[in-house]
C-alpha cells in the first residue's frame, strides 16, 4: 500500500516537470504550427545560464527568475531571427511542414555544440535549493520531500500564470486568435507576428524553468549533451501529444498520466524500461484516441 | 469621373492567377459617407477586387490612393491602421471564443500599452476599455445578449451580426462587407439594410452582393464587374437600366 502511495507521490512530480516541457511544445505549436526540437537546447542552455548566476549569487531564487527570462530570450531570438525568416521563404505547404522540423533538430545540434565550446567537458551543479530528503511519517519515508513540495508549488504558479495570461489578456487573447487562425486574425487587426514571438517567449520560460527544476530535482548535474534534458524532450513531447497538443490543460494532464505511467514501470517493472514504455504509451494514446485525452476530434484549419 | 476628396481609389487593377485573367483594368472610387455596391455574376471577381485591396492577393498592375494619397497596395496586417475593416464571407468568427472575445480581437489597435506591461497584467483599465467598446458595438447590432456564449453556438444570423460588430468596433473609415445578407431570411436582410444605410453617417461602405433587393436598397452607386472588367459604374437606378448590366445577367452577354 505505501509503494503504491509512493508510486503515486513520485510520478505526480516528475509528471509535473514533464507538464512544463509539454507546455513549451504546445505553446510553440499553437502559435507557429512548428514542433520545436531545440527546445531541449533551449532548456539546456537557460539552465547553463541559471548555473552561471547561481554560483555568482549562491541563490537558487535568483538563478530561476533569471534562467526563465534567458529562456524566453533565447526562444523569441530564435523565431524572429531564425524560424519566422525561414517560414517567409519557404514555398508550398509540404516545405513549410518539413523545414522547421530539420531546422530545430539542426539548432538542437547548434546549442549543444556552442555549449560543448564553451563548457567543455566541465559539468555544471545545480544544487535542490531546499532538502530532498523524504518526509518521515510515523515509520514510513513517504516519497515526498521539501524539495518536490518546492517543484509542485513552481508549477503550479507557473501554470496559473500561464493560463491567467491566456484566459484573461488581451495578449492571450491574441494568441488564441492567431493560432486559430492567422489569417483572420491579421484582418481583425492582430499583429500576429508579434504575438507568435510572445507564444514563443513563454514557451522558452515554461522550458527552462522545466530544465532547472529536473536538474535540481535529478542528479544535480548539467552536462553539454546531457541524456536527461534529451529524455525530458522526449518526455515532454510524448505529454503534449497524449493532451492533444492543443490545450495547456490536456498539457498538464498528459504530464502528470506519463509521470505516473512511468513510475509505475519504474517501481514495478524495470528501470530500464522507462525510455521505451513512454513510447508505448505515444503509441496507444496515437492508435485509440490521436486526438488526445482532451482533444477534440474536429480538425482544425492550420 | 476622377475626383481628389476619393477616401479610396483604385485605378487599373489587374490580375491573373496563372493563365486565368480574374481582373482586369478595374476601378473603383469611394466617397466619403458613401455605400458603393460590387456586383456582378458568379465567378466575375468581386471577391478577388476585395482580396486585393486587403492585401490577401497582390495584384499584378494598378494603384491604389487613399484620401488622395498614392499607398502601396497594403498588407494585411496593415489594414485596421488605415481604418479598413472587412467582414468576410465565411463569417470567419473563432469558434473556440466567446462573442465578446471576438469582438475585442476587432479592437486590438486600440490596446495601448505594451506587450511586456500586458504580460504583467498592469493593463487592467485597458482591458477593461476593450471590453467596454466592444459591450457597446454589440448593443448596436442587438448581440448584447450573446455576449458570453462561444461563437460556435450561434445561429447563422446572430454569426452575422457578431462578425459585423468585430469589423464595426475597430471604428473604419471604409468598412467592406462581403455578401452581408447571404444566407439571411428577409426579417434579417431588412434589419441589415437598415444598419448599413446608419453606418454611413460615420464612414463609407463596399459592398459585395448577390441580392439585388439589398443592393437597391443601400447603394448609392455600383460598379458592375463581368468576366473581371468593369462593365458600368454610375449611380444605382442608373446602372440597373444599363442595357449591358441586364445581359450580363441574365447571360447572354457571356454568349
Amino acid at each position: 500500500m505505501m509503494k503504491l502511495f509512493n508510486t503515486i507521490l513520485i510520478g505526480i512530480t516528475s509528471g509535473s516537470i514533464y507538464s512544463l516541457m509539454a507546455i513549451a511544445i504546445v505553446l510553440v505549436w499553437r502559435s507557429t504550427r512548428v514542433i520545436n526540437f531545440a527546445q531541449a537546447g533551449l532548456a539546456l542552455a537557460s539552465s547553463f545560464v541559471g548555473f552561471e548566476v547561481l554560483t555568482r549569487t549562491g541563490s537558487f531564487w535568483i538563478a530561476l527568475p533569471v534562467a526563465l527570462l534567458a529562456g524566453a530570450g533565447m526562444s523569441a531570438f530564435i523565431e524572429y531571427f531564425f524560424l519566422r525568416p525561414l517560414l517567409k521563404r519557404s514555398g508550398d505547404e509540404s516545405q513549410e511542414i518539413f523545414l522547421p522540423i530539420i531546422a530545430t533538430l539542426g539548432l538542437l545540434g547548434v546549442i549543444k555544440a556552442i555549449l560543448s565550446f564553451i563548457y567543455g567537458d566541465q559539468n555544471g551543479t545545480i544544487s535542490p535549493p531546499v532538502s530532498d530528503k523524504d518526509f518521515i511519517v510515523g515509520a514510513n519515508s513517504i516519497s515526498m520531500s521539501p524539495m518536490r513540495v518546492l517543484i509542485l508549488i513552481v508549477v503550479i504558479v507557473l501554470v496559473s500564470s500561464i493560463t491567467w495570461l491566456f484566459q484573461k489578456t488581451s495578449i492571450g487573447l491574441a494568441l488564441r486568435a492567431s493560432s486559430y487562425s492567422p489569417e483572420i486574425s491579421r484582418l481583425a487587426g492582430v499583429r500576429v507576428d508579434l504575438i507568435r514571438t510572445c507564444g514563443w517567449a513563454i514557451s522558452g520560460a515554461a522550458g527552462s524553468a522545466a530544465g532547472m527544476l529536473q536538474t535540481a530535482n535529478g542528479s544535480g548535474s548539467l552536462s553539454p549533451d546531457s541524456l536527461e534534458f534529451s529524455l525530458l524532450l522526449v518526455f515532454g513531447f510524448v505529454a503534449a501529444v497524449i493532451g492533444g497538443l492543443e490545450s495547456l490543460l490536456g498539457a498538464v494532464l498528459g504530464g502528470i498520466t506519463l509521470g505516473i505511467f512511468i513510475s509505475f514501470v519504474l517501481m514495478y517493472v524495470s528501470g530500464s524500461l522507462v525510455f521505451i514504455s513512454a513510447f508505448l504509451i505515444l503509441l496507444l494514446v496515437l492508435y485509440v484516441r490521436p486526438q488526445g485525452i482532451i482533444g477534440k476530434k474536429v480538425g482544425r484549419r492550420a | 469621373m476622377k475626383n481628389n476628396a476619393a477616401l479610396l481609389s483604385v485605378n487599373g487593377l489587374s490580375i491573373s492567377f496563372g493563365g486565368l485573367q480574374a481582373l482586369k483594368d478595374v476601378y473603383l472610387e469611394i466617397q466619403p459617407h458613401e455605400v458603393v455596391g460590387l456586383i456582378g455574376p458568379n465567378g466575375a471577381g468581386k471577391t478577388t477586387a476585395f482580396n486585393a485591396i486587403c492585401g490577401i492577393i497582390k495584384p499584378d498592375k494598378g494603384t491604389l490612393e487613399l484620401r488622395g494619397k498614392n499607398q502601396n497596395w497594403p498588407r494585411t496586417s496593415d489594414l485596421s491602421k488605415l481604418g479598413i475593416a472587412r467582414t468576410l464571407q465565411g463569417v470567419g468568427l473563432f469558434p473556440d471564443l466567446t462573442v465578446l472575445e471576438n469582438v475585442m480581437i476587432g479592437a486590438q489597435k486600440f490596446s495601448r500599452t505594451g506587450i511586456i506591461s500586458a504580460g504583467f497584467g498592469t493593463n487592467t483599465r485597458d482591458e477593461k476599455e476593450l471590453k467596454d467598446r466592444s459591450m457597446s458595438v454589440l448593443e448596436r447590432v442587438y448581440a448584447a445578449g450573446l455576449a458570453h456564449r462561444r461563437a460556435d453556438t450561434l445561429s447563422y444570423p446572430d454569426t452575422k451580426r457578431v462578425a459585423i460588430a468585430r469589423a464595426l468596433v475597430a471604428e473604419p473609415t471604409i468598412l467592406m462587407l462581403d455578401e452581408p445578407a447571404g444566407g439571411l431570411g428577409p426579417q434579417d436582410i431588412e434589419w441589415m439594410n437598415s444598419l448599413i444605410r446608419n453606418l454611413t453617417s460615420q464612414m463609407s461602405v463596399l459592398i459585395v452582393e448577390h441580392h439585388m433587393d439589398v443592393i437597391m436598397s443601400v447603394c448609392d452607386r455600383l460598379y458592375v464587374l463581368n468576366f473581371g472588367e468593369v462593365i458600368a459604374s454610375g449611380a444605382a437606378d442608373v446602372v440597373r437600366r444599363d442595357p449591358a448590366v441586364i445581359a450580363a445577367y441574365l447571360g447572354t452577354g457571356a454568349a
